[in-house]
């Protein structure tokens, strides 16, 4: 058997207990995803530096010798950071370590393997990468989600034991769902986001994407925390995100958003939210029944300002200071203009258009400024729900993973389909999926399902404790 | 609010990329499509949302300002798509 099935919390204690080495574990981690190619979840992996690493561990620490995989937009010293585009790929290797994975580091884990991402983390299907083809490890017809589809089909593959990914507008949670797996997008300034490329600085956020609730927290205890090189990074204390995890949730009063549950939704995935909502009832929590009001206007609010600001980051990319270069240019704008013409693809063109015109002279008040103004409408909501419950449950998508290729020209649907995850990053609050059960597909497939619970800001503990209650349910634990 | 019409090719100038004629039809009718779901915007009330009452913390503080080793000008110039003599080259930006 091997060790690549496991969860870093088994991981951990077998290490611990000295019947395992991490070299054995990379070693099975290598095997595993040589054993799997057709999942695609992986970009590049050096095992022979993970080996060296794995040889210097120290298994005192908590997360001593577990590797973790990293999406292709977090900077590590000396590995690519391609972002999933051609505009970096072989041609940047990061001279740096991001923060989250410095602290990684402190815990003793080894960042092995890059994962497949939607090109610059835009889209919701890993097929906008420009590098390679990931497919979902449930169903290889179908999409593993994204954009951290790379992350999430490596875990739920057990190619990967856990992973980072980063979540924008459900970046995270959304290929978590559609993986089986849980991910979890923290409170916005809760984990650096120093070096991680930016795509909407406003809203993108790094998080754990992990086999069970417990891993989640363990990866979290390692990356939170108040970061000087961040400006947005929140400098308060970090809890022990293991501490109260099966505190379980009797007494807690538990909201559904009225609008989340109007329509859309495939009956099959509803009535999967439904029986873990009556479960978690069940355990002991209140079910309210709340209203977020701008629920309406939140995906167009959200395809506002995040397209303004990648319009902005991505500016970055000239062809100038590291990455692609278009040869023989006339002059330094044709550098420019041919370098990201030839280096970006439609979907990260599409959405610096869509940025750079609503930006715009003539247009900024009537687009970008009216959305902050519903941004902050769609914050008052919250605020108000949060005065009435302890957390919010919801799908994490109205439908289970697609076939791959069906959406490739219509980018309008899969923008709508971001109707539940963006609230989190329009608000900056924490929100998990977790696998609350399965749908069987028309070709008799069974994929998963995830449940979302959003909390309020800097509730990582109590979504994390809702979430541990809905696994060990699912187990039939609980 | 705005009109939904969109200039793709001046637009794409703006952004500094090049984009070739069927890439120009193409975006042309998908980010009209787009532009026009985000009217509905138009519907929202937000006569007395003051910007800046949202949830996301305040940006009101700054790291100790201390100088730090950076990474360094040989670490940067593995990146650079073309340098000379430990600097990165570009085309001529001004004409003498």
């Amino acid at each position: 058997m091997s060790f690549a099935q496991e969860s870093l919390t088994t991981l951990r204690a077998l290490l611990g207990a000295g019947e395992l080495t991490p070299q054995d574990l990379i070693a099975d981690l290598a095997a595993a995803i040589d054993a799997q190619p057709h999942i695609g979840g992986y970009l590049s992996r050096d095992v022979d530096a993970a080996m060296a690493e794995a040889a210097a561990a120290d298994l005192t620490k908590p997360l001593g010798g577990l590797p973790i995989a990293i999406k292709d937009n977090i900077n590590v010293t000396g590995q690519p950071c391609s972002c999933g585009s051609r505009f970096l790929a072989g041609a940047y290797e990061s001279p740096y370590d991001a923060t989250v994975i410095r602290k990684l580091r402190e815990a003793g884990a080894i960042p092995f393997g890059r994962t497949n991402m939607d090109e610059f983390a835009m889209g919701s299907s890993t097929e906008n990468s420009a590098l390679g083809v990931t497919v979902n490890p449930h169903d290889p017809a179908r999409i593993p989600g994204g954009s951290s589809g790379g992350s999430a089909a490596a875990v739920a593959s057990h190619t990967a034991i856990a992973a980072l990914g980063s979540d924008t507008g459900g970046s995270i949670r959304q290929p978590a769902s559609h993986c089986g797996i849980v991910g979890l997008k923290p409170t916005y300034g809760r984990v650096s986001r120093y070096g991680l490329v930016a795509f909407a600085s406003s809203l993108d956020q790094i998080g754990p994407m992990t086999k069970s609730v417990e891993d989640s927290a363990l990866l979290l205890n390692a990356i939170a925390g108040h970061d000087p090189r961040d400006s947005t990074s929140l400098d308060v204390p970090v809890p022990d995100f293991l501490a109260g995890l099966h505190q379980g949730v009797a007494g807690l009063r538990l909201g559904l958003p009225t609008e989340y549950f109007a329509e859309g939704i495939d009956p099959a995935v509803r009535a999967r939210v439904d029986a873990a909502v009556h479960a978690l009832e069940a355990a002991g929590a209140t079910i309210v029944k709340i209203s977020l009001p701008h629920t309406a206007y939140a995906v167009a609010t959200y395809y506002i300002i995040a397209p303004a600001e990648a319009s902005s980051n991505l500016s970055r990319f000239d062809g100038i200071r590291y990455g692609r270069r278009a040869a023989a240019p006339a002059d330094i704008l044709d550098v420019y203009r041919r370098s990201r013409e030839e280096g970006f693809g439609p979907e990260v063109k599409r959405r610096i258009i869509l940025g750079t015109y609503v930006l715009s002279s003539g247009y900024y008040d009537a687009y970008y400024q009216r959305a902050q103004k519903v941004r902050a409408l769609v914050c008052r909501d919250f605020d108000q729900a949060f005065q009435q419950v302890d957390a919010i449950l919801s799908p994490v998508t109205p439908t289970p993973a697609r076939l791959r290729g069906v959406h490739a020209d219509n980018p309008l649907a899969e923008y709508l389909a971001d109707i539940f995850t963006i609230a989190a990053n329009l608000t900056g609050i924490p929100a998990i999926s977790v696998p609350c059960g399965t749908v069987t597909s028309d070709t008799a497939t069974q994929l998963p399902v995830g449940l979302q619970i959003l909390g309020p800001r800097l509730g990582e503990a109590l979504i994390l404790r809702i979430a541990q209650t809905v696994e060990d349910q699912q187990a039939g634990k609980a | 609010m705005a009109t939904e019409h969109i200039d793709v090719r001046y637009v794409a100038d703006l952004a500094r990329i090049d984009l070739a004629p069927e890439e120009i039809v193409h975006f042309q009718e998908q980010l009209e499509r787009i532009l026009g779901f985000i009217e509905t915007l138009k519907d929202v009330d937000v006569s007395g949302v003051e910007l800046g009452t949202s949830l996301l913390p305040p940006l009101d503080h700054a790291r100790a300002d201390r100088a730090a080793d950076g990474i360094g000008a040989a670490a940067f110039l593995k990146n650079a798509p073309d340098q000379a003599a430990g600097q990165l080259r570009v085309p001529k930006v001004v004409d003498a």
